[in-house]
């Protein structure tokens, strides 16, 4: 019982940890560059979500419909004002970047908002749960949390699959500079592939918001969570990040059934393990590029 | 006797001869040295505390401006240099101020197989993996090992047989030393043959390997030795600091602040570490009031620079007329220098 319970946590944690990495693992993949602040713009997400909530009256989940196209556009803006800018020098002017964002978005938080804990109300589900046998109960808004995943998954996959931009996404992925030859605006790709990434992450940040409670410093171990999701499940692989996300989850999960503190060292432990076997990660579908 | 030149020619250009402004150097060095004997406590302490992030400064942009590897998690080995000296000095006994050259060599031996590893990943790869296994590092250190003391650290006992000032001034010739072995070090590398192989992996990784550069041993080379200066750092920081806590030990504002100084003075040079360290200084001293603000600040600093002077300070100050302290660049042997017309 207790093992199929840990197995179950795991899973559902692991749906969390997917989401995560859904958003970055879209960027990673076409642009090639960390976005080092993505686990502070989740956490950004939530207090957005909170201020729409407290000044429209929404729930947490209606005021993804204000949310989810606002970030779009911040995640756009982001991509075409700043980070653009920088591309012909390599990945390290991202990363920098990214990295002083990351600063400035924890201590801005900080200074709105102060350090308390703070919790997104969704009413009743939050804590509804369903026993499927004496002693394995498990909640319905995790159960949710998955499902709204397994949904941005498919969702994600038959637009990178199925249609003209997806395409052109895959294009730039593989190779910016013959994409570009073929009429690709790699700039705009780039834009629209951040916009996307930030409207996913407004869905994570609700969800996360309503899961736990929440501070301006959660960021960097969002983060953290988010590329080991990417680097067990493989770069630019959207079916590798549900592998990456449940192999994470269920990890922390034994290991914190083991013994409370080995819980996150668990999860970086069977990362850097995919490490040693598969540097590129368990389902890699980018081609290798310099 | 032109001929003969032409017939053993050198394997590489040599670097300018007058390498260093020595008076210049040898007035500052003075300065340094003596400074426990004329300054108040209060600036012994910045000037120690501006010595060991000069250090870290000068190891982390070796590594990230010459040799293309951006870490992000230099604080594993200034925590494992931190908890070497709890170890060496509490439980072996050894003088604490002994440990800070065997915390360096701590942090050598375990970072060999962390880049056996690491090498095998690259750009923004390498980068998570570097955090990823600091803060696996700092997990193991703070939850698993009671002999560590856990969460709550444990204190370097053994730095009370020394008195106040002579364990102040002590420190501080230490941190003296470290700044001078970094800064120093990282000059006679790049001069060396092995710092023309770092200059042209600089510039282009694959095209180095296409001449023949060995640019995995060269990077090695880099990683260990930054990572000798963070074990050597860590050590010293909390001789001064005497309690060591893994959450304060491991803190990747070691990388932050080292980054933002990198960033700010001009990521790929001598100089620019040192103008970044002093600029971070001055900056931190006028925020220091405003907490929250001035980590937001130094963000938004690091944003700008890389947006509107990706050379950071220094490379400002050498737009239009190169001022070169430390002569790192090669020149052109003069047989290679391009023909005149008419020749």
């Amino acid at each position: 019982m207790i093992a199929m319970s840990t197995m179950l946590n795991g899973v559902l944690l692991g749906g969390l940890y997917a989401l995560y990495g859904l958003g970055l693992s879209l960027t990673f993949g076409i642009m090639r560059t960390v976005n080092l602040a993505h686990g502070d713009i989740i956490v950004l997400a939530t207090y957005l979500a909170l201020i729409t909530t407290q000044v429209l009256g929404l729930t947490p989940l209606m005021s993804l419909a204000v949310l989810v196209p606002v970030m779009f556009c911040i995640g756009y803006g982001l991509q075409r004002l700043i980070l653009n800018r920088t591309l012909k020098d390599g990945m390290m002017p991202a990363v920098i970047i990214t990295f002083g964002l990351s600063f400035v978005i924890q201590n801005g938080l900080l200074l709105g908002f102060s350090a308390d804990r703070q919790v997104l109300r969704q009413g009743a589900i939050e804590t509804m749960g369903v026993t499927l046998a004496p002693g394995v109960t498990i909640g319905v808004f995790p159960i949710l949390t998955l499902a709204v995943l397994l949904v941005m998954i498919f969702a994600l996959q038959a637009f990178m699959g199925r249609t003209l931009l997806g395409r052109a996404f895959r294009a730039t992925s593989d190779d910016p500079a013959t994409a570009e030859l073929m009429g690709i605006d790699g700039k705009r790709i780039y834009g629209l592939a951040m916009g996307l990434s930030f409207a996913i992450i407004a869905v994570t940040g609700v969800v996360m918001g309503i899961r736990s409670n929440f501070s301006p410093f959660d960021g960097p171990a969002r983060l953290i969570f988010a590329f080991e999701v990417i680097i067990i499940g493989g770069m630019g692989s959207i079916y590798g990040v549900l592998a990456g996300g449940l192999i994470l989850g269920i990890a922390q999960t034994i290991g914190g059934a083991i013994n409370p503190t080995f819980f996150q060292l668990a999860g970086h432990l069977v990362t850097l393990g995919i490490l040693v076997v598969r540097p590129s990660g368990l389902f890699p579908e980018t081609i290798e590029r310099d | 006797m032109a001929e003969s030149q032409i017939a053993t020619p050198r394997p590489y250009a040599r670097t300018s001869s007058a390498a260093l402004p020595l008076g210049a150097l040898a007035v500052i060095l003075a300065a340094l040295i003596t400074l426990p004997f004329w300054a108040t406590g209060y600036t012994q302490r910045s000037v120690l505390e501006f010595l060991y992030f000069l250090a870290l400064a000068q190891a982390w942009n070796l590594m990230a401006g010459y040799a293309g590897m951006m870490s992000i998690g230099q604080q594993a080995f200034v925590g494992i240099g931190a908890y070497g000296l709890v170890v060496m000095a509490e439980d072996l006994g050894i003088n604490p101020f002994l440990t800070v050259p065997l915390a360096a060599i701590l942090a050598v031996i375990l970072a060999v197989p962390v880049s056996w590893l690491l090498f095998r990943l690259k750009g923004a790869y390498f980068a998570v993996a570097t955090w990823v296994i600091a803060e696996t590092v700092r997990l193991t250190v703070n939850a698993n090992i009671d002999w560590l003391g856990g969460g709550r650290g444990r204190t370097v006992r053994s730095l009370g047989q020394f008195d106040r000032h002579l364990r102040e001034d002590l420190g501080y010739w230490v941190a003296l030393a470290l700044a001078i072995i970094a800064v120093f070090g990282v000059f006679f590398l790049l001069r060396s043959k092995t710092g023309l192989a770092l200059q042209a992996i600089r510039d282009t990784e694959n095209g180095a390997r296409s001449v023949g550069v060995e640019t995995r041993r060269t990077k090695r080379i880099v990683y260990l030795f930054a990572a000798a200066i963070a074990g050597a750092t860590g050590a010293l920081i909390y001789i001064v600091q005497i309690n060591v806590r893994p959450d304060a030990a491991f803190s990747i504002n070691w990388a932050a602040y080292v980054i933002f100084i990198v960033v700010i003075g001009g990521i790929g040079t001598i100089e620019g570490p040192i103008l970044g360290t002093l600029v971070f200084f001055f900056l931190r001293d006028m925020l220091a009031d405003l907490e929250a603000w001035s980590m937001l600040i130094f963000g938004l600093i690091a944003i700008m620079m890389m947006l509107f002077a990706p050379k950071g300070l220094w490379g400002l100050l050498n737009t239009h007329r190169p001022v070169l302290l430390f002569r790192t660049a090669r020149r052109l042997p003069e047989r290679f220098a391009p023909q005149k017309e008419g020749e």
